[in-house]
């Protein structure tokens, strides 16, 4: 659905994107990932048209961007950062604005805007100003906005930034409920938002792609093998330490500390699957375990480190 | 030609939903009424001319036109709804044609509701209907010169006031090198060439109920080539 070719920007002496290729298949919730500054907006605004590229190529739905710009901006509904709205004009009147402008007839322009009114949950604030609603509400007539003419690609900057815990898990799951059968693009640099909405994710840093997959893929791409925490009962720390090591699951065993008869160890397991071993270890040693958790590397670990280690050697 | 008016409807209406535009709107009108009585001492002279009036509303315009203007591109710049905005399946024309075309409607109905002045002085003394229609033919030419003006200057700022003060300060010179105290001043070989630019020399010429087809065919040069710049503005720097 959306094709991106070795696409390049730059402004001034800054590099804001270099060499960026990817692929969105229709249907798919592509997040963007990365640290303030890092690009992300800039390859939104190349996509929307608002901004020209230097170098390389986009094609929406076979489209290319720079020869087909109006029609390309049929096909998508954007959301710019920060939902950017009209202060003086009213909600419905905003939303008329954008459907008419988006040539949707009057009959159905009407059956869209309540449509649009009650999915965005904008009910009680249909009438009012825009100017005078919250920041979250601001946010969904912003994202009425680009849903109005139900378009095939989505395109959405930062959707819940600013907003508070519970307006975000809202949003989130609007964007759930509409994104089953929309393309969309979606940037952000809060992690758990991309482990929530997203099927695949792209890591960009400084302007090129980091890393690319599925969330999954990622986190256990820099898993390496499993390290596994276990607190035992009963049984003094000396003789469950050897224990352990001869056990064979791994050589790495560390005493984490030693309270009250309990003992907590970090081990760093060889075997892919330690779980059961080290239960059945505990119950030939007559041991009580009290813990028995493996370790996860989150999306957020395998961020920090791509982009850092990035950030460091520049 | 859809979208544009699409456009200046919605410019209409945001400029309507605020007071600003009625404040404007009135202030124009009674400073314009205040002056013409006043400062022209219509009551003293005694004599029911048209031309203080006519002489009087482009001094008055070159304020109140850059008010227009102001806001119509430095604030979707301020917001950044031009962002919003341009990513919409619009051309860059329509949108810098649907706000210009908003600024005219509000600058005519501001000009129809002056009506009343010119009326009274017609009454009071001998009505000329064909200097009347000229007076008004030449304030709305060069009022939307003033108003495609304003609109680029407004394109470069996201600041209001900078844009204010500059569409009005490059108004008044392009109005202010036509009129006669000036070109007594200056050197007489410059005298045509500054007539040929000036805003002022050509409403002069109008008003005294001179229509000439190059008059008209240079405000709407003034116009085409301002909108113009706009486009070419708007295009450069929506994204930096």
């Amino acid at each position: 659905m959306i094709e991106v070719v070795s696409l390049s920007k730059r402004f001034g002496a800054t590099v804001a994107l270099e060499d960026v290729s990817f692929q969105v298949a229709a249907g798919e919730v592509l997040g963007f990932l990365g640290p303030n500054g890092a690009g992300k907006t800039t390859a939104m605004r190349i996509i929307t048209c608002y901004i020209p590229q230097d170098g390389g190529a986009v094609r929406v739905g076979g489209l290319d961007t720079a020869e087909r710009s109006v029609e390309v901006r049929r096909k998508i509904g954007y959301l710019p950062e920060s939902a950017p709205l009209y202060h003086d004009m009213g909600v419905r009147e905003y939303l008329g604005f954008v459907g008419r402008v988006r040539r949707i007839e009057p009959p159905l322009l009407g059956q869209r805007l309540e449509e649009m009114i009650e999915i965005c949950g904008l009910k009680r604030m249909q009438h009012r100003l825009i100017g005078t609603l919250s920041k979250g509400y601001r946010q969904r007539v912003g994202l009425a906005q680009t849903l109005i003419h139900d378009p095939e690609v989505l395109i959405l900057d930062e959707p819940t930034s600013g907003l508070d815990p519970n307006q975000i898990a809202e949003i989130r799951d609007l964007i759930k409920r509409i994104g089953r059968e929309k393309t969309i693009i979606l940037s952000t640099h809060i992690l758990p938002e991309v482990e929530a909405t997203c099927s695949r994710v792209i890591i960009i840093n400084e302007g090129r792609i980091v890393a690319s997959g599925t969330p999954r893929e990622l986190t256990s791409r820099s898993q390496g093998a499993p390290r596994v925490y276990l607190t035992v009962e009963g049984a003094a720390a000396a003789d469950v330490e050897p224990a352990l090591r001869e056990s064979g699951l791994g050589q790495e065993v560390r005493l984490i500390e030693a309270l009250d008869g309990r003992a907590r160890f970090a081990l760093g397991c060889e075997a892919a699957d330690p779980e059961a071993q080290l239960f059945r270890l505990a119950v030939r040693q007559g041991w009580t375990l009290t813990e028995l958790k493996r370790e996860t590397v989150s999306l957020e670990q395998v961020f920090t480190r791509l982009t850092t280690r990035e950030t460091a050697e520049s | 030609m859809r979208n544009v008016l699409i456009i200046a409807g919605k410019e209409i209406r945001s400029y309507f939903n605020s007071t600003i535009a009625y404040i404007f709107m009135v202030v124009f009108l009674v400073l314009t009424a205040l002056l013409f009585f006043e400062l022209q001492k219509f009551f003293v002279i005694g004599q029911a001319t048209l031309r203080d009036f006519f002489g009087l509303v482009p001094i008055v315009m070159l304020f109140f036109v850059p008010a227009i203007s102001m806001r119509m591109w430095a604030e979707e710049r301020k917001l950044g709804t031009l962002e919003t905005l341009m990513t919409l399946p619009l051309r860059d024309g329509e949108v810098v044609l649907g706000k210009f075309l908003a600024g005219l409607a509000f600058l005519l109905i501001t000009l129809a509701l002056t009506f009343p002045l010119p009326v009274i002085v017609s009454a009071l003394g001998n009505p000329d209907s064909g200097a009347l229609f000229c007076g008004y033919l030449g304030l709305v030419l060069l009022g939307a010169s003033y108003l495609a003006i304003g609109l680029w200057i407004s394109s470069l700022t996201e600041n209001q006031i900078v844009a204010f003060v500059t569409a009005a300060v490059a108004c008044l010179i392009l109005f202010i090198i036509g009129v006669d105290v000036f070109l007594t001043a200056v050197p007489s070989w410059l005298v045509p060439f500054l007539k040929g630019i000036a805003l002022g020399s050509r409403f002069s010429s109008i008003e005294r109920g001179v229509i000439d087809l190059r008059d008209i065919v240079y405000y709407l040069s003034i116009i085409g080539f301002f909108l113009f710049l706009n486009m070419r503005s708007v295009e450069l720097r929506k994204g930096a």
